[in-house]
C-alpha cells in the first residue's frame, strides 16, 4: 500500500513535469516533422491537398545553394575565433590572478566579477563607435574594424572573457602548486611552467571552457552582434541568414526554414550530448546574456 | 641558507610584477576598448545631439537635454511600465518559480528521469536564439499552420488566431522564460543537492510530509541562491531584448526599454539613427547595471575567492 501511494506520487511528478515541459517538446518535435514535410498543420505533415503526408526531401536543397556554404564558413571561423581567443586569452589571465601577486591584484578580481554579471549589450551603441575608430586604424582597420568577421568576433570573445577568466582562475586555484613551485625554483620561467606544467593538469576545464564557449558563438553571439555591425550578406552567419528568411514579408517556405534551423541546431546538439556533464558545471557557474 | 631563500623570494617577487602584467595585458586590452571605454562613451554621447544627421561632425552639447526629452516623453512611461510588467511577470514565473518547481521535482523523480528532464530544459539555452524563436512562432502560428491552435484549441472549439499577436505580453514572457528557468534550475538543484541527507532523514523520522520537507528543510536553506538569481536575473531580464527584437521587433507593443534603446541608436525602418538619444537611454540601463552587478557581487563570497595566491609563501 504505502508502495503503491509511493509510485502514484512519482507518476504525478513526472506527469506535471511532462505538463510544463509541453512547449520544449511541441516545438522541437515540430522543427524535426517540418523539416522532412512538404507542409505541416500544426505538428501533422501534408501533402498539397492537406491530407496526410507529403514526405520530401526538398527542404533541404538550400545546401546546393553556395550562399549557405559561405555562410556556414563565416559561423564557425566567427565560433572557433571566439574559442581560441576566450580559452587562450582566459588561461593566461587567469593564471597571473590564482597565482602571482602584483600591485591591483584585489581591484583586478573584483573588476573581472563585477563584468561578469554586468549586462555588456546595453553598450552596443557605444561599442559600434569603436568599431568605427578601428576602422580607420590602416591595415588593422580591415581585419577588425567595423563591418568585418574579426571585429564582431573580438567583440563576442570581449564580452565572454570575463566569465573565462573567472572559470579559468578556478581550475588553477584547484591545482597543486608543489610541481610549479619546483619548476620555478629550479629557474623556469613562469611563462614556461605555465604551457608545460599547470595546463595540462587543467585538461578537462579548458576542454569545458572550450566547447562552452564554441555553443556561445555558433549560437547566442552568432545573432545580435553580426546583426549589428555587418552589412554584408556574404559576411553574415547562419543566425543573421535565418532571421532575414523569417523576417522578410513574402511568404515563406517554412520547411524550409526549418530545415536551416536543424541545420544550425546540428553541431550544437552533438557537442551538448558529448560533454553535457562538464557544461553543467560552467552553466552553474554562471551564464551570461539571455535571461 | 634562509637569507638565500629570502632573497630568491623578493626576486620572485619583483619579477611577478611585470610577468603578472605580460599574462593580464590582452585581456586587459580587450577590457578596455569593449567595457570601459564604451561606457565612457555611452556617458559622453548622452551629453550630445550626435545623430546620422549631425554626423560625426557637426554636433552639439546638449547637457542633459535628451535625459529631459526621456523624461517628457509620453512614449517613456508605457515602455518603463511594459519593461517593468515583463521583467517581474518573466522573473516571478519562470526564473524563480519554473527554476524552484523544476529543482524541486527533478530531485525527487528517479535520477535519470530527473537528468532527462533537465537537459531538455537546458536546449533552449544552448539552442541558437533564432531558431529557438522561430519554433516559438510556428506553435502559435494561425490556423492551420500552429500547433497550439491544432493541438489545444480546435478541440476545445477556440477560434484559431495567431497567439502573438493576440497576447504579446504573454508571448515575450514565455519565450524569455522557457530560456531564463534552467539557469535557476541548475542553482536550486546544486544547492538542493548540497543539503546533508541527515537533515531529510530527520525530518522523516519527524513524520513530515513531502510538502513539509520542502517548506522547512529547503526553502530555508535556498534563501541565498534565490537572492543571487533574483539580482542576477533581473539584470539579464531589464537588458535583454534579441528574443523580443526576433520574435516581434517591437510590433504590438512590445517594445521594452533596451530595445528602445536599440531601434533608436543602432537599426530602425527610417535610417535616422539618434546617437546622443538612444545613448542616454542607454545609460540608464547602465547605470542599472552596475548597481545591480555591485549588490550582485554580495553573493559571490568575495574574501574567499580573492584570498592571496599559494604561490606567495615561496
Amino acid at each position: 500500500m504505502e508502495k503503491l501511494s509511493e509510485w502514484t506520487t512519482r507518476i504525478a511528478l513526472v506527469l506535471i513535469l511532462v505538463v510544463v515541459t509541453l512547449p520544449i517538446l511541441l516545438g522541437y518535435a515540430w522543427l524535426l516533422i517540418s523539416t522532412f514535410s512538404l507542409r505541416t498543420f500544426g505538428l501533422m505533415p501534408v501533402n498539397a491537398r492537406g491530407e496526410l503526408g507529403g514526405f520530401t526531401l526538398r527542404n533541404w536543397s538550400f545546401l546546393k545553394d553556395p550562399l549557405i556554404w559561405q555562410v556556414t564558413i563565416n559561423t564557425l571561423v566567427f565560433a572557433l575565433g571566439i574559442t581560441v581567443g576566450v580559452v587562450f586569452l582566459s588561461a593566461l589571465a587567469g593564471y597571473a590572478l590564482s597565482r602571482m601577486s602584483f600591485p591591483g591584484r584585489r581591484f583586478t578580481l573584483t573588476l573581472t566579477l563585477l563584468l561578469h554579471a554586468f549586462p555588456s549589450i546595453t553598450l552596443l551603441l557605444a561599442i559600434y563607435f569603436v568599431l568605427r575608430w578601428i576602422s580607420a586604424v590602416p591595415i588593422i582597420g580591415g581585419l577588425l574594424g567595423y563591418n568585418t568577421l574579426g571585429g564582431v568576433t573580438l567583440v563576442s570573445t570581449a564580452m565572454q572573457l570575463p566569465l573565462g577568466i573567472w572559470l579559468m582562475k578556478g581550475f588553477f586555484d584547484n591545482v597543486p602548486w608543489d610541481m610549479e613551485r619546483a619548476a620555478l625554483i629550479d629557474g623556469c620561467s613562469r611563462l614556461r611552467a605555465w604551457w608545460a606544467i599547470i595546463l595540462p593538469q587543467i585538461r578537462p576545464g579548458i576542454f569545458a571552457l572550450a566547447i562552452f564557449s564554441f555553443i556561445q558563438g555558433w549560437g547566442y553571439y552568432s545573432f545580435l552582434i553580426p546583426y549589428s555591425f555587418m552589412i554584408d550578406q556574404t559576411r553574415s552567419t547562419i543566425s543573421t541568414y535565418l532571421n532575414n528568411m523569417i523576417s522578410t514579408t513574402s511568404p515563406v517556405n517554412y520547411g524550409q526554414v526549418a530545415a536551416v534551423g536543424l541545420f544550425q541546431l546540428i553541431p550544437v546538439l552533438l557537442f551538448f550530448l558529448l560533454a553535457q556533464k562538464s557544461l553543467l558545471r560552467i552553466f552553474s557557474g554562471g551564464t551570461k546574456g539571455a535571461a | 641558507m634562509s637569507g638565500n631563500l629570502r632573497t630568491r623570494k623578493a626576486h620572485v617577487g619583483r619579477r611577478d610584477r611585470w610577468e603578472a602584467m605580460g599574462f593580464l595585458l590582452p585581456s586587459f586590452l580587450l577590457v578596455m576598448l569593449f567595457f570601459v571605454l564604451p561606457v565612457v562613451i555611452t556617458g559622453f554621447l548622452s551629453a550630445t545631439d550626435m545623430s546620422s544627421s549631425t554626423g560625426f561632425r557637426h554636433w552639439h552639447w546638449v547637457g542633459l537635454a535628451n535625459y529631459a526629452k526621456i523624461l517628457n516623453s509620453p512614449r517613456a512611461m508605457s515602455r518603463l511600465w511594459l519593461t517593468l510588467q515583463y521583467v517581474a511577470l518573466t522573473l516571478v514565473f519562470f526564473n524563480v518559480g519554473m527554476g524552484l518547481l523544476l529543482a524541486i521535482l527533478t530531485t525527487y523523480v528517479s535520477p535519470r528521469m530527473g537528468t532527462l528532464f533537465r537537459a531538455v530544459w537546458l536546449l533552449p539555452r544552448v539552442t541558437p536564439t533564432v531558431v529557438y524563436v522561430m519554433m516559438w512562432i510556428f506553435l502559435a502560428a494561425d490556423a492551420p499552420y500552429g500547433v497550439i491552435n491544432q493541438l489545444f484549441l480546435e478541440p476545445l472549439g477556440i477560434a484559431p488566431r495567431y497567439w502573438v499577436a493576440a497576447h504579446p505580453l504573454l508571448a515575450i514572457v514565455l519565450v524569455n522564460g522557457y530560456i531564463g528557468a534552467s539557469f535557476g534550475m541548475i542553482i536550486f538543484t546544486s544547492a538542493i543537492q548540497s543539503i546533508p541527507v541527515d537533515l531529510f532523514r530527520a525530518a522523516m523520522v519527524d513524520g513530515a510530509s513531502r510538502w513539509k520537507q520542502i517548506r522547512h528543510v529547503v526553502l530555508p536553506l535556498l534563501r541565498w541562491p534565490l537572492l543571487f538569481v533574483i539580482v542576477y536575473q533581473t539584470l539579464s531580464l531589464l537588458t535583454s531584448f534579441e528574443q523580443i527584437l526576433i520574435l516581434t521587433d517591437g510590433a504590438y507593443n512590445t517594445e521594452v526599454w533596451a530595445l528602445w534603446a536599440y531601434h533608436r541608436a543602432l537599426n530602425n525602418y527610417w535610417g535616422y539613427f539618434q546617437w546622443g538619444f538612444g545613448a542616454a537611454l542607454a545609460a540608464l540601463l547602465v547605470l542599472i547595471g552596475v548597481l545591480l552587478s555591485v549588490i550582485s557581487l554580495r553573493f559571490f563570497r568575495l574574501k574567499a575567492l580573492i584570498q592571496r595566491p599559494l604561490i606567495e609563501s615561496l
